[in-house]
């Protein structure tokens, strides 16, 4: 086992939820995009904690942040997609224009 | 420990002892289940499938999490990714879809092409960046079992201003959420008669009813 291995996979669940992120038309999958991201972060945040730092796992609290942090911006989004979907009836990103000019 | 490292009879991996072995294995498994569960996220059209490919990515992650000796973190994501956000995710599928057919745009599959091939060379680079670094591997002792107990020690001394902003960050999230997936208020409504302690809010039948021709 090496750490090279976990990066790799890292970068290509990061590289995946980049594609979500930019293609997805529907608002609810870019949120799932978002949470692919954070994981991806949090993979490599573990893996170099137990490979660099395996006696001091500072790696692993800051993985506890991050997964505090997912779930909030989890709420928080699925909140403003409501409220979005309740106002415009639609959850199409293409139609997402009220800030855009 | 020389009890592990027994090699099974026919059975050949290489070097590696038996646990590594089983380690390597499950690894390969893990990842294998992990990118194919993240790729019908990101493809499969029905959104209903991709939230429940997306529970299977969280628990393979877990998975993976165990293997890099990280138990605490394996179970909270396991406890907050698949328990809450996962089901949060879930109900606003619920709530919100609708199976509408978007719009179709012109030239959409070139959106689609230029943002692969931007993915896969960020992939290619970061890939290359991993395999030419020489990491400085520690080969100290390993926390291990006491994992736990690090990391509470680690949240109650030198992290602790992150933790109670942490949890003030959580308050927040909570009360933004309450308050922007309220129905709201109709301004020309009577407020005062409103009982003390409640947020005065619109009717539910008014927000079922809302006109939908008066979309663009």
């Amino acid at each position: 086992m090496q750490l090279e291995y976990f990066l790799l996979l890292a970068a290509a669940l990061f590289c995946i939820g980049i594609y979500g992120l930019v293609t997805s038309r529907n608002a609810i999958r870019v949120l799932m995009s978002i949470e692919l991201l954070l994981n991806a972060v949090n993979l490599n945040l573990l893996a170099f904690s137990n490979y660099l730092d395996p006696a001091g796992i500072k790696g692993q609290v800051f993985g506890v942040f991050v997964i505090t942090i997912a779930a909030a911006e989890s709420a928080v989004g699925l909140a403003i997609v409501l409220s979005i979907y309740r106002n415009r009836n639609t959850v199409d990103m293409e139609q997402f224009n009220l800030l855009k000019w | 420990m020389n009890g592990l490292e027994v090699q099974l009879p026919g059975v050949d991996f290489g070097t590696m002892g038996l646990a590594e072995g089983v380690q390597f294995v499950s690894f390969i498994l893990l990842g294998l289940m992990m990118v194919g569960a993240a790729l019908g996220v990101v493809l499969l059209a029905n959104i209903v499938y991709s939230a429940f490919l997306l529970g299977v990515v969280f628990v393979s992650l877990s998975g993976l999490f165990i293997l890099l000796n990280a138990g605490f973190v394996a179970a909270a994501q396991i406890l907050i990714y698949v328990g809450a956000v996962n089901v949060l995710i879930l109900f606003g599928i619920m709530l919100v879809n609708k199976s509408e057919g978007f719009s179709t745009i012109e030239n959409a599959w070139l959106g689609k092409v230029v943002t692969g091939s931007v993915c896969t060379g960020l992939f290619a680079l970061l890939g290359t960046m991993i395999l030419s670094t020489s990491w400085s591997l520690s080969d100290g002792l390993v926390a291990g079992e006491d994992a736990t107990i690090v990391i509470g020690k680690h949240l109650f001394s030198d992290f602790l201003l992150p933790f109670e902003v942490a949890s003030v960050l959580l308050l927040i999230a909570l009360l933004g959420a309450i308050v922007l997936a309220r129905r709201e208020l109709v301004p020309d409504e009577d407020v005062a008669i409103a009982p003390p302690l409640t947020l005065p809010e619109r009717p539910r039948d008014l927000a079922q009813a809302a006109p939908q021709d008066s979309l663009p």
